[in-house]
């Protein structure tokens, strides 16, 4: 760990957070939906638009995204990082606006997403239908897999096959993810689901059935970071970035070394080397779940327990409410919402929990969140440790 | 007629289409490494090296991941989708042809080349016996 790095570690704070629009949002673009919840994260932060200098964002289908936002939000930024990665993108955005903050190159970045794939007349179906032509992978393409999803399916056979997990096991994470969904009024399926329900579930791809799969929902989010020393005189309890990590070790599902160990396992550790913290110092964490099975993997490769315990850690009700660790307290994606790219709501989840703003689905005390972003098919993973001023 | 019929070159992955279009598997071996390459690359990726030659594989393999995609079955009906890890050590996308269910992780498999209008695409078929569990 360079010491530049490790003098990052709490340079930077997030001061206001918005979600708009979660679930169905008739009648919304994507760039409204962007719109409203960049607006109200810079109300949350005690700053007006006027005062954003440094802009990130991505988008899954327009590829200078950064542009038209710019000017829809009427802003001249010094500081400009549309890095697009997938669903990881809005975590992986923080590095790039901690140095620039740093270094002075701006004072206030507005990191925001929006997308209307659920109601769009152009929505996930013709963007997936574009990206054959757009993002070709022509090793894969000839046999027809559902992409993402049989990418995920053919990770979690192989990880079944290891170290003997279950559809059962899955299972868990899905109902975990609907419990902590029942307890978030922004939630999008909130009713009750039990393990049964996802053993029963129609199969899309073997072994994940609709209910191992995140939903397909509108939405957007958004968050504003400064520098520290000025978080401090801003509104809102600050929440401090004490580590961010990156990695990407491929594209393609067929690619990846070995199935079941995700470049989170580099993300993770780069992020926690900054903090100066592992896993067990963790209170609460938001695991990118597209799928049942991102959550087994992520927990493996950031630490939260061995290689192939996953399984045995998640039996249960293991990462439920009342279970030995709080994970995707929002509903996750697979509960609460997943406008096409989810990673963002992994950061203003943990933000709303070290401020203690969650009401019924609060996690005493939580002082150390961690926020895990995934992007393609497990191909890119950014992981962000995110604490309160009393772990500074 | 196409670059390869003119003897003009080509990048890697119109050379490898034009190969199983007219009936042959080849995959990359690197002079420099001595590993195996796939899918076709212009430099060899564990090793940054350009000696890069084509070679037919044996076509014998290990099922390391399978899926049985869902599908009506007006549609065409239920498929597999596997990765595939050939004996010379490099992995690839295709189908296990026949009952998709039938299909399990560890199974040998045996390459052979579909040509479906004009456009070759490996695809595989069990053959007897369990292999290693790789």
């Amino acid at each position: 760990m360079s010491a530049g790095l490790r003098a990052l570690r709490g340079s930077a704070a997030i001061a206001g957070v918005a979600t708009f629009g979660l679930g169905e949002a008739h009648g919304f673009t994507d760039m409204e939906l962007l719109a409203r919840s960049a607006r109200a994260a810079v109300a949350d932060a005690g700053l007006k638009m006027s005062d954003i200098d440094g802009i990130c964002t991505a988008s899954a289908s327009a590829t200078m995204w950064a542009m038209p936002v710019i000017e829809y939000l009427g802003i001249r930024p010094s500081f400009i990082d549309s890095t697009m990665l997938g669903g990881s993108s809005f975590v992986a955005h923080l590095m790039p606006a901690m140095l620039a903050l740093q270094s002075g190159q701006c004072n206030a970045v507005l990191v925001c997403y929006g997308s209307a794939q659920r109601t769009a007349t152009f929505g996930r179906k013709e963007v997936v239908a574009s990206r054959r032509f757009l993002d070709p992978q022509p090793y894969e393409m000839p046999y027809e897999p559902m992409l993402p999803l049989s990418a995920y399916a053919l990770v979690a056979s192989r990880y079944m096959h290891e170290f003997g997990a279950t559809r059962r096991h899955l299972a868990e994470v899905a109902v975990a993810a609907r419990a902590w969904a029942a307890m978030n009024p922004e939630a999008f399926m909130r009713e009750p689901l039990s393990i049964e329900d996802v053993l029963g579930a129609r199969m899309v791809s073997d072994p994940l059935s609709v209910r191992d799969c995140c939903l397909v929902t509108d939405g957007g989010g958004a968050y504003v970071l400064v520098r520290a020393d000025r978080a401090k005189d801003l509104p809102k309890k600050p929440v401090y970035v004490l580590g961010n990590g990156t990695a990407v070790w491929n594209r393609q599902v067929s690619s990846m070394h070995d199935l079941t160990v995700t470049a989170a396992s580099q993300s993770g550790k780069a992020a926690f080397d900054m903090a100066g913290l592992s896993a067990k110092d963790v209170d609460v964490a938001q695991l990118y779940d597209a799928f049942t099975i991102n959550t087994l993997l992520f927990l493996e490769d950031l630490g939260f327990c061995k290689k192939g315990e996953a399984a045995a850690f998640v039996e249960n009700g293991g990462i439920a409410p009342g279970g030995r660790l709080a994970v995707n307290t929002n509903g996750g994606g697979l509960s609460c919402a997943h406008p096409g790219m989810y990673g963002i709501f992994t950061i203003i989840e943990a933000v709303r929990q070290l401020r203690g703003e969650c009401g019924d689905r609060q996690v005493k005390g939580a002082k150390i969140a961690l926020a895990h972003g995934n992007g393609g098919t497990l191909s890119s993973q950014s992981t962000a440790i995110l604490g309160t001023a009393e772990t500074l | 007629m196409s670059a390869q019929e003119t003897n003009q070159p080509t990048g890697v992955e119109a050379a490898y289409q034009t190969a199983l279009d007219a009936g042959r598997f080849q995959i990359q071996h690197c002079g420099s490494c001595g590993r195996h390459v796939f899918y076709p690359r212009e430099s060899c990726p564990h090793c940054g090296n350009a000696s890069l030659a084509w070679v037919d594989p044996k076509g014998e393999g290990t099922v390391h991941a399978v899926t049985t995609v869902r599908r009506k079955p007006d549609a065409g009906g239920d498929y597999n989708v596997s990765l595939i890890d050939l004996d010379e050590g490099v992995r690839m996308m295709s189908r296990v042809l026949g009952a998709p269910e039938a299909v399990r992780i560890g199974q040998r498999v045996r390459a052979r080349i579909v040509v479906k209008e004009g456009r070759g695409v490996v695809v595989f078929d069990a053959t007897a016996g369990q292999g290693e569990q790789a």
